[in-house]
């Protein structure tokens, strides 16, 4: 069921798309299985995420969003007894094949946590602190450079061009949290995956941040999870919906939300339950 | 619930009162009668069952507990729902009455009681021998206890003597005897008022928390006080001893040789108490050894923490921490017969002159016994890094020892200095690897491969053996051992200070 709805979405199948021309595939998984031990987490899941969209995944707690998520730029290594199956590609390459370095693909896709984890250094190392392990500059200006233009493009220059030797640690809830995505922009990814970045913020700066996403959205793939669904309306363009492991239901945000084809789904949104 | 056995409790308290207080009495019949048939030769020690009064307590205590728990279910007419805290409480209640006070008690008159019977029998000795100075007196005394528990006849036992300990039993008798009246009356008096207290409105449950609360708070500073008093006692004898040797001398001189002599025309008769040489000593060994322990355990905490499977971390982990409970004494055989020969060939083949008791191999063996201090403490605070600092790392394209080197360790780096300094103080502190394989010539040197004396190891060479505790000789152990303290205690403030800081950043 799960399948036939994911292919009505498939736009390769040319069935539903508003802006098909534009649209090419920066990620895809394809019948990804992931188990935590004897924990079937993830059932069979096929998706694209498409290049210069928020594809925003929802879902009752514990429904896998977050383990597919982490699959996407393999965090999963890090947890013992996971293993994933199935076929996972950024930009038509296996990211889960023997050639690929799992370091380089990190750098090539970003990560942005719930809770915001600034390092307990300064703003300035805080964000100089990939291009200096990736050695993306050569000089002192230009990681001034990188790391200037890292903080402006989430708005923080402003607010904190004058302390940028002050710890990362001192900033506020949401300033942490723009430095977190200003940190993983400064390696330049291809994909900024988000884990719930708002949960731990205020309104204000929720708001901060979900417009700091859409802007992001020109240069960057993003693929966020969040439990809030007016927020996923609000940023993303598609939205997938999961329950219980699998993939339900994915389409553009706008149809998902308006007229759900999965009674799940519907159920979901409605607050009916999750 | 219906309770029906309502007058059984009592009875069976009373009945275990009588029998633990007529157990005493019957133990101590037959000695007092063998006492009063003795003669003057066979002076022996009264019958005094210290123990018997212990146990007496705890049995009127438990008597307590069950009348207690049976007189609060008749108070509520056998409803439980009744009563303001679960019956065992009450019985608990009337039971810490019952014993607690008696037990303060019984200790209080173990303290004071033997002073006062001294006391006594000094103000009854005929004035030949009551006005002798203090030193004297005390050998008196001592004389008078030996004899009275009929063993060690050290000086001859004149009548007075023997009539001093004769008078010195009997106090001790009439004490005894006392001390069991009195504290049978604080039991029966705190089992008849705990007893009379219950209703069902009494709270005993809260009564008996904020006693057990008040305990933990007396156990608690009992380490509290037994600290100070290890300082001041300490402190008195360094005292006396700066009165012999100047301050400064001590702190600052160069010079080391405690052997004074024993008569003042001999050789040396003066000694020198210069105190570097040994801090220097102690210095060059805790530095070695924290030479091999800080590489070592650090590098095993980030293995077991950042690399290591869980399974295999099951194994090392525990394994490591074997090293923490050898007894020093064998690490001592193995500095003083394997590590320290095996150096000294080394040196010979290499063409260096190494000492058979070289400061490399006490420094060495005591970095081995310290690494599992510095590498659990490491691994404990390595571990107390939130998983999100990992992440953020990996996310990135951090490798795992990018992760390690930039963001770990600094992280961690406060708690592992902390538990650093720990091990350091450990290190100054420890004796027995230096006595056995450090040498005992005070040596002011950083040579590592010459003999060098640490300020423990002459701590013991100083106290072993027959002692006058008036020679600035052995006072000096005390002066060293209070500098000592001093700076271990300084290390560990300073430790603990550092971890704490860095304990608040993540909470």
């Amino acid at each position: 069921m799960a399948n036939t709805q994911l292919q009505d979405a498939d736009p390769r199948d040319g069935a539903v798309s508003s802006r098909p021309a534009a649209r090419r595939t920066k990620m895809a998984a394809r019948d990804v299985n992931v188990f935590y031990g004897d924990t079937h987490a993830l059932k069979g899941v096929d998706l694209d995420v498409y290049e210069h969209e928020v594809t925003a995944f929802i879902g009752p707690s514990g429904c896998g969003k977050s383990t597919l998520l982490r699959c996407l730029n393999r965090m999963n290594d890090m947890i013992e007894g996971c293993r994933v199956s199935g076929e996972m590609t950024l930009d038509g390459r296996d990211i889960y094949s023997r050639d690929i370095d799992v370091v380089q693909l990190r750098a090539e896709i970003g990560m942005v946590f719930q809770k915001p984890n600034p390092f307990p250094k300064s703003i300035y190392d805080n964000v100089a602190y990939g291009p200096r392990i990736h050695g993306l500059a050569r000089t002192k200006s230009d990681l001034d450079e990188i790391v200037l233009t890292s903080l402006e493009k989430t708005g923080l220059l402003d607010e904190v061009h004058d302390r940028l030797d002050q710890p990362g640690t001192g900033l506020s809830g949401g300033q942490q949290q723009r430095l977190c995505i200003a940190r993983a922009i400064a390696v330049s990814p291809k994909v900024i995956l988000m884990d719930e970045p708002c949960s731990a913020l205020d309104p204000i700066a929720t708001a901060r941040i979900e417009e700091l996403i859409d802007e992001l959205r020109e240069n960057y793939t993003i693929v966020i999870v969040t439990h809030n669904m007016q927020q996923a309306a609000r940023v993303s363009q598609r939205t997938a919906f999961f329950h219980l492991g699998s993939l339900i239901e994915m389409d553009e945000t706008e149809q998902v939300f308006t007229s759900p084809k999965n009674e799940h789904t519907q159920g979901y949104i409605t607050g009916r339950y999750g | 619930m219906r309770y029906e056995r309502t007058g059984g409790g009592f009875n069976l308290a009373a009945l275990l009162l009588a029998a633990g207080f007529s157990l005493i009495a019957f133990h101590a019949g037959p000695a007092l009668a063998l006492d009063t048939a003795g003669g003057t030769a066979g002076l022996t020690a009264p019958f005094r069952p210290i123990y018997l009064v212990l146990a007496a307590i705890l049995v009127a205590a438990l008597a307590g507990f069950y009348m207690g728990r049976t007189q609060s279910l008749r108070t509520a007419g056998g409803q439980i729902r009744d009563l303001h805290s679960l019956p065992s409480y009450y019985g608990f209640y009337v039971a810490l009455w019952c014993g607690l006070p008696a037990f303060v008690l019984f200790v209080a008159w173990m303290i004071v009681e033997p002073g006062i019977v001294d006391d006594m029998v000094l103000a009854g000795l005929p004035s030949s021998l009551s006005e002798l100075p203090p030193q004297r007196l005390g050998l008196i005394l001592n004389d008078i206890h030996n004899l009275a528990a009929g063993e060690g006849f050290a000086r001859v036992a004149d009548e007075q003597m023997v009539a001093a300990a004769r008078h010195y039993n009997a106090l001790r008798e009439i004490g005894f005897w006392a001390m069991v009246a009195a504290i049978a009356a604080f039991a029966a008096g705190g089992l008849y008022h705990g007893r009379a207290r219950i209703a069902p409105a009494l709270r005993a449950r809260n009564g008996v928390e904020r006693t057990i609360t008040v305990m933990m708070i007396v156990c608690s500073t009992v380490s509290i006080f037994v600290t100070i008093g290890i300082v001041l006692s300490l402190l008195f004898e360094a005292i006396r001893f700066f009165q012999l040797v100047p301050f400064w001398d001590f702190l600052f001189g160069l010079e080391w040789s405690p052997q004074t002599a024993i008569r003042k025309d001999q050789v040396g008769s003066a000694g020198a108490f210069g105190a570097i040489p040994l801090f220097a000593g102690t210095l060059l060994i805790t530095f070695i050894a924290m030479c091999v322990a800080v590489p070592i355990g650090l590098m095993s905490a980030i293995y077991l923490s950042e690399y290591c499977p869980r399974h295999l971390r099951g194994i090392i982990k525990p394994a490591l921490e074997i090293l923490a409970g050898v007894p020093t004494v064998v690490y001592g055989f193995f500095a003083a017969l394997v590590v320290a020969p095996f150096f000294r060939d080394t040196g010979m083949v290499i063409g260096l002159d190494v000492a058979s008791e070289s400061a490399l191999a006490a420094g060495m063996v005591m970095g081995i016994m310290i690494i599992p201090f510095v590498s659990s403490l490491s691994d404990d605070v390595i571990n107390a890094v939130p998983q999100a600092m990992r992440d953020g790392s990996y996310a990135l394209g951090a490798t795992r020892s990018e992760t390690v080197r930039q963001v770990i360790v600094p992280a961690a780096l406060p708690g592992i200095v902390g538990g650093i300094l720990l091990a350091v103080s450990r290190a100054i502190g420890e004796t027995m690897i230096v006595v056995m394989a450090a040498g005992l010539a005070a040596n002011l040197t950083a040579n590592p491969l010459e003999a060098v004396t640490t300020v423990t190891v002459q701590m013991v060479t100083l106290l072993v053996g027959d002692q006058e505790f008036d020679s600035a000789k052995t006072l000096a152990a005390f002066a060293l051992g209070l500098v000592l303290f001093f700076i271990t205690l300084g290390l560990n403030v300073f430790a603990l200070r550092i971890v704490r800081k860095y304990r608040e950043i993540y909470d």
